[in-house]
C-alpha cells in the first residue's frame, strides 16, 4: 500500500470511522425533527431548514452576547444556547402550525408549496435582519481542537461533542414518542384522526405539539451545526435535500428506519469519498438510494399496519 | 404612449436646460467653468443620461440571494468611490448619480436589469457582477447594447471585451506568482489541490497544475473538487493527512469555506504543521470562518485590509466611517472601488462619456491613488497589479510577507490550456 506503515494506515482507519460517524450524527440531527413532522404527520415541510437556521442564529447571538458583554460566560454560554436554539424553534413552529399548516393537513401538495414559500420569506426575514454575511458563533475553548489517544490520530472534540448530543436526543425523541402518554396520542392520531377523536384525544393540539417539537428539534441541530460550519440565511437550504432523502430512505413512519438510514448514507459517503472524490462519491451515494427507493418505495423500514 | 411623452418631455427639458442656457446666457454659463469647455452636445453622442450637471451610472450586484454575502462589499466601495468623485467634483464638471440594481444571485436577471440599464436607464457605465456566471450572462448584453462594464472579481480569465474593464486579477497574475513564492519559500515539491466543483477553481486548478508540473517540476499529488455547499470534510482531510503534501493549495468558496477550515483544525492540521496557500479568502471570508482557525495560513491577492501605503491609510478609515467600524475590505471590495474612479480618469482623457470613445481611451490609464498602489490599464482592459501574499493572524487580518513587482495582465496564457 504504497510506503505507508502499519500505524499510519491504522490511525487513517481510525480517523476515517470517525468522520463517517459525525457525517451520521448530522444526518440524524437534521433528520430527527423532520422523522417526526413528516413521518409521523406527513406534512411536507419545506421551511424545516429554516428553523435549523433559526438555531444557529440564536447560538450566534447568544456567543455574541457572551463575547461582548460577558467575558466570563464564554465557556458556558453554549448548553444554554442549544436550549434557546429549542424554545425559539419551538415557538415559531407553534405560529406556522397554527397560521399556515393546520389549514392545509388535507392538501399534502399545497403544504409543499407553502411551505416552500414560507422557507423563501423566512431566508429573506434572515438576510434583511441579520444580512447576508455569514457569521460563526465563537465556540468556547473546550469545544476546539482534538484529542490524541495516540501521535498519529485526532479525534474532533467537536465531533465527540455532536456524537453525544445526537445520543441524548435520539434517546428523548424515542422516550416522547413511544414512552409518553403525548407519544402514544401522536402516533394514535397519525394512525387513525377520526377514531382517535372519538376516544377523546384533542387531536389539533397533538398536531400543533407534534409540529412545534419536531421544529424545535431543528432548531437543536442548527445550534450545534455551528460548531461545524458557518451560519447564513441560506443554511438551512443545504441540509433540506439531505434531509428529506434521510427520512424517505428509512421509511418514513419509522424511527428505527431514520437511524439505520442516515448511518447507511454516511458511511457510503464518507467511504466513497476517501476512495474516489466528494462529487462522485455524493453521485454514486444517490444512485444507490434511487435505486432501493425504486425497489422499496416506502423506504427501508416500515411499519406494518393491516389494510 | 406615456413613455414617448416623457421622452419629449424630457428631451425638451434637455433643450431649455442645455442650449437655452448656452445661447442666451453664454456668459453667465462661463461661470460653471465646466459646462462651458464640456457642453453636453460635446461629451456625449449617443444619447446617455448625461446632462449638464449629471450622469448616471449603475451598480448591479446581488442584494438578495446566495451571492448578497460576497457583493455587499463591493456595493460599498462603489459608493464610497462615488461619493468621493462627487466631492471633489464630479466627472466632467457633472455630479455621478447611480442607479441600483438588484441581479439576485440569478444569472438570467443579472442579463435582464442589464439590459433595463442600458436601455432604459441610458446609464454611462456600469459598476457590477461577481460571479462568473454573472459575467457571463450580462456580457452578450453589454455587447449589443453598447455599454460599459467594470468588473471587480479575480476570475479565470480567458476572456476579454471592448465592453469590459477587469479591475480584479486573471487568474496567472494570483496563481503563478504565488505558487512561485511557496515553491522557493518552503521548497515546496508536493501540491494537494482542492478546490469547489464549478468554474472558477476548475480553470484555476488546471492553470495551477501546468505550472507547478511545467515550470516548478513539482508533483501534484491529487486534485479534488467538493460540490458547492459541502460542509463535510472529513474524508478529503483524512486523505491529505495520507499523501502529506508540502503545500495545500485550496479555492473552496462560499460556506463550505467556513467548514473546510473549522475542520482542518479540528482535524489538527494548523499552520504549524502543513502549508496551506488559498486564493479564496479575503478578509470578508475571514470574517465567517474566524480568524482562529486560519492562524499561520496564506491567502494570494492584490490587496489585504493592512497594506501599508499612503493610499491604503486614508481609504480605510474612509471605508470604515461610511460603512462602519466593524466593516471588513477584502481584496474584491477594493477592486470594486477602482471601478467608478478608472472610469472618471478614462471619461477625462476621452474627454467624452460616448462608450466607445472610453473603451478606446481605457489603455494606458494609470490611477495613482489606488488603495492596493499604483495600476495601469493594459490594452487587454485588464490592469497591471501586484501580487501579495498575507498571512492570516487571530485578529483576522494578514500580515503581508510578500509583495511581487506589478505583473503584466495576460488572460490568454499559452501553455496553460
Amino acid at each position: 500500500m504504497g510506503g505507508y506503515t502499519f500505524s499510519e494506515l491504522g490511525s487513517i482507519f481510525v480517523m476515517q470511522g470517525f468522520s463517517g460517524l459525525s457525517l451520521f450524527c448530522v444526518y440524524l440531527l437534521m433528520a430527527l425533527g423532520l422523522a417526526i413532522i413528516f413521518g409521523q404527520m406527513g406534512v411536507i415541510n419545506m421551511a424545516h431548514g429554516e428553523f435549523l437556521t433559526m438555531g444557529a442564529y440564536t447560538t450566534y447571538f447568544m456567543s455574541k452576547l457572551a463575547v461582548d458583554h460577558f467575558p466570563a460566560l464564554v465557556g458556558i454560554y453554549f448548553p444554554f444556547a442549544i436550549i434557546l436554539g429549542f424554545l425559539i424553534a419551538f415557538g415559531m413552529g407553534y405560529l406556522l402550525e397554527v397560521l399556515l399548516i393546520r389549514h392545509l393537513y388535507k392538501r399534502p401538495l399545497d403544504t409543499l408549496l407553502a411551505t416552500w414559500g414560507v422557507s423563501l420569506v423566512l431566508q429573506q426575514v434572515f438576510r434583511s435582519a441579520f444580512g447576508a454575511r455569514e457569521v460563526s458563533a465563537t465556540l468556547p475553548a473546550w469545544l476546539l481542537g482534538s484529542v490524541k489517544p495516540t501521535e498519529t490520530i485526532d479525534i474532533p472534540l467537536n465531533g465527540l461533542f455532536m456524537m453525544g448530543l445526537t445520543l441524548v436526543l435520539s434517546l428523548l425523541v424515542f422516550i416522547f414518542l413511544f414512552r409518553s402518554r403525548w407519544g402514544l396520542k401522536v402516533r394514535a392520531t397519525t394512525q387513525n384522526r377520526v377514531m382517535s377523536g372519538g376516544v377523546g384525544i384533542n387531536t389539533k393540539k397533538v398536531d400543533r405539539m407534534t409540529f412545534a417539537v419536531g421544529c424545535g428539534i431543528a432548531g437543536v441541530a442548527g445550534a450545534v451545526f455551528t460548531t461545524i460550519a458557518s451560519t447564513g440565511p441560506t443554511t438551512g437550504s443545504l441540509y433540506i435535500v439531505d434531509t428529506f432523502l434521510v427520512v424517505v430512505f428509512g421509511g418514513a413512519a419509522s424511527l428505527v428506519g431514520t437511524v439505520a438510514s442516515a448511518f447507511s448514507i454516511a458511511q457510503a459517503q464518507s467511504v466513497l469519498e476517501f476512495f474516489l472524490t466528494s462529487s462522485i462519491a455524493k453521485v454514486l451515494t444517490l444512485l444507490t438510494v434511487i435505486t432501493v427507493i425504486m425497489a422499496r418505495p416506502e423506504g427501508l423500514f416500515t411499519i406494518r399496519v393491516r389494510k | 404612449m406615456t413613455k414617448g411623452i416623457g421622452n419629449t418631455q424630457k428631451r425638451f427639458g434637455n433643450f431649455i436646460r442645455g442650449v437655452v442656457p448656452a445661447a442666451i446666457l453664454g456668459a453667465l454659463a462661463a461661470a460653471y467653468g465646466a459646462d462651458a469647455k464640456y457642453p453636453t452636445a460635446k461629451v456625449m453622442t449617443t444619447g446617455l443620461a448625461v446632462t449638464d450637471n449629471e450622469v448616471t451610472v449603475g451598480i448591479l450586484h446581488s442584494l438578495t440571494g446566495t451571492m448578497a454575502i460576497s457583493e455587499t462589499g463591493s456595493v460599498e466601495a462603489e459608493k464610497l468611490a462615488i461619493a468621493q468623485i462627487n466631492e471633489s467634483g464630479g466627472i466632467l464638471g457633472r455630479k455621478i448619480k447611480f442607479i441600483v440594481e438588484d441581479g439576485a444571485s440569478d444569472w438570467p436577471t443579472f442579463a435582464e436589469k442589464a439590459r433595463k440599464l442600458l436601455v432604459q436607464d441610458k446609464v454611462a457605465a456600469v459598476m457590477g457582477c461577481w460571479t462568473s456566471a454573472s459575467r457571463k450572462a450580462v456580457l452578450p448584453v453589454f455587447e449589443k447594447e453598447n455599454g460599459m462594464l467594470y468588473y471587480p472579481t479575480f476570475y479565470e480569465g480567458l476572456e476579454q471585451s471592448k465592453n469590459v474593464i477587469y479591475t480584479g486579477q486573471e487568474a496567472t497574475q494570483q496563481i503563478l506568482a504565488g505558487l512561485d513564492w511557496i515553491a522557493k519559500e518552503k521548497k515546496a515539491k508536493t501540491f494537494y489541490l482542492v478546490g469547489s466543483d464549478y468554474i472558477w477553481p476548475r480553470t484555476s486548478m488546471k492553470i495551477a497544475r501546468k505550472h507547478i508540473e511545467n515550470v516548478l517540476h513539482g508533483t501534484v499529488v491529487a486534485e479534488e473538487f467538493a460540490p458547492l455547499g459541502h460542509t463535510q470534510f472529513g474524508s478529503l482531510i483524512n486523505k491529505i493527512k495520507l499523501k502529506k503534501p508540502d503545500v495545500v493549495f485550496a479555492a473552496v468558496v462560499g460556506g463550505s469555506n467556513v467548514s473546510w477550515f473549522k475542520q482542518l483544525k479540528a482535524a489538527g492540521i494548523t499552520a504549524d504543521k502543513q502549508t496551506l496557500l488559498t486564493i479564496s479568502v479575503t478578509e470578508d471570508e475571514v470574517l465567517g470562518i474566524g480568524g482562529e482557525n486560519l492562524v499561520g495560513f496564506y491567502s494570494s491577492m492584490k490587496y489585504f485590509e493592512s497594506l501599508d501605503n499612503p493610499n491604503n491609510k486614508t481609504f480605510v478609515p474612509a471605508f470604515k466611517k461610511m460603512w462602519g467600524p466593524n466593516s471588513v475590505i477584502g481584496d474584491v471590495t477594493q477592486a470594486a472601488y477602482l471601478g467608478p474612479w478608472l472610469w472618471k480618469l478614462t471619461v477625462e482623457k476621452a474627454g467624452s462619456f460616448d462608450v466607445d470613445k472610453v473603451a478606446a481611451a481605457s489603455p494606458g490609464i494609470e490611477l495613482k491613488t489606488a488603495p492596493e498602489g499604483y495600476v495601469k490599464l493594459h490594452e487587454n482592459h485588464h490592469l497591471w497589479s501586484k501580487l501579495r501574499i498575507g498571512q492570516w493572524k487571530a485578529d483576522g487580518q494578514a500580515l503581508v510577507v510578500y509583495e511581487s513587482g506589478l505583473i503584466e495582465p495576460n488572460p490568454f496564457p499559452k501553455g496553460y490550456q
